[in-house]
């Protein structure tokens, strides 16, 4: 597998790298470029081995469509939390949700948990790998458990699914 | 507009850092403590940006920058601490 | 600088300085820390991220072609920021730290 990579065991990585030097340097010169292009090439060598499984990713359209949801919920959500913030903290139900994960790359799971943590009112706080359980946090929280866990299974998770397809 | 914009947004994140410093005093678990810190670098790098843009330098990013590496990994590294009694396994 | 360009920079430096102090203040005053982790970890993220937005429209409309660093740090902070959270709630959990008696569900598998 590596040898048929060039010596770019990672080539997603490495456009990525490039990218980030050059608007790290914030201009464009051909030497800012070749010395992009060659940490480009030795950092993802070095790190390969440290590295878990990249996954295959099936739909890259997908991915700027999850990305976008994903946006919308951070901004049309904080409000939610920013009036639950502004009230009586005595008001407030907090609850530990035990969220059944489905996906199996790492990578995904990841994914899936920052979501959890960046969209307002939830936190991931520990995943179990053996039961494959994810523990939330929700700040506030009145309805049924099972309701949380399909609407979080609807919005992202289904998504990172058919991205992915583990 | 932006003359009297900048440092009312400066006031505020001040505001918001005096908050995190309340926290950071009063935390009664070292837990609190880190994660007051962990909000006063994220606060900190807004104070610095404005500063930039108040000071017309538009130099300040670097520092910034190497605020918010800083502040992340000194989370992680305490937390890890906390978490096995050693930072690197 | 167009008027229209200086209203849409100071309304995004305001907005993220409130939502900024909106987290702040969350941190400060919640009852236990599980619900403290909620304030600073997205709105403080949110807050600074607009402000960032607003100092780079500032600086790219200064200058000739854009300035795009600002853009990278809030990125890191929007990458970083699940990590750092998750981290925190980990050593939560390890220190058995107390809950809000109101806390439905405990945090250990109901048997």
């Amino acid at each position: 597998m590596i040898k048929s990579n060039w010596g770019f065991p990672r080539p997603f990585l490495s456009i990525f790298l490039v990218l980030l030097w050059l608007f790290l340097t914030n201009s464009f010169t051909w030497a800012q470029l070749l010395l992009g292009l060659f940490l480009g090439w030795l950092l993802p060598l070095v790190a390969h081995p440290f590295m878990p499984d990249q996954p295959h990713v099936r739909h890259p359209l997908l991915m700027l469509r999850y990305l976008l949801v994903f946006l919308a919920d951070i901004l049309s959500s904080n409000w939610v939390v920013a009036r639950l913030l502004l009230g009586k903290p005595e008001r407030l139900r907090p609850a530990f949700i035990h969220y059944p994960v489905e996906l199996d790359n790492d990578y995904a799971i990841t994914l899936l948990a920052s979501t959890i943590s960046l969209t307002p009112g939830t936190v991931s706080a520990h995943y179990d790998a053996n039961t494959k359980q994810l523990l939330i946090h929700a700040l506030h929280f009145e309805g049924e458990e099972a309701e949380m866990i399909s609407q979080i299974k609807q919005r992202y998770e289904n998504v990172l699914l058919e991205i992915f397809q583990c | 507009m932006l003359s009297w914009a900048i440092p009312l947004a400066m006031g505020i994140f001040t505001l918001a850092m005096a908050l995190n410093l309340y926290r950071l005093a009063k935390g009664p678990d070292i837990t609190d403590r880190i994660l007051a810190l962990d909000t006063l670098m994220i606060n900190s790098i807004a104070l610095l940006v404005l500063t930039d843009i108040r000071l017309q330098l538009g130099i300040l990013f670097e520092a910034a920058l190497l605020i918010a590496l800083m502040g992340f990994v000194g989370t992680v590294a305490m937390s890890k601490y906390l978490l096995r009694g050693d930072v690197i396994e | 600088m167009t008027g229209l360009l200086e209203l849409i920079i100071t309304l995004l430096l305001l907005i993220g300085a409130s939502i900024a102090l909106l987290g702040s203040w969350g941190l400060a005053r919640l009852p236990d820390f599980f619900m403290r982790l909620h304030g600073p970890t997205k709105a403080s993220t949110l807050g600074v991220g607009a402000t960032l937005l607003g100092s780079l429209i500032y600086f790219s409309s200064q200058q000739p072609g854009i300035s795009v660093q600002e853009a990278l740090i809030t990125l890191f902070l929007f990458v970083t920021a699940p990590v750092s959270a998750h981290m925190l709630a980990k050593v939560a959990l390890h220190r058995k730290l107390p809950l809000n008696p109101k806390t439905r569900n405990s945090f250990t598998k109901d048997e």
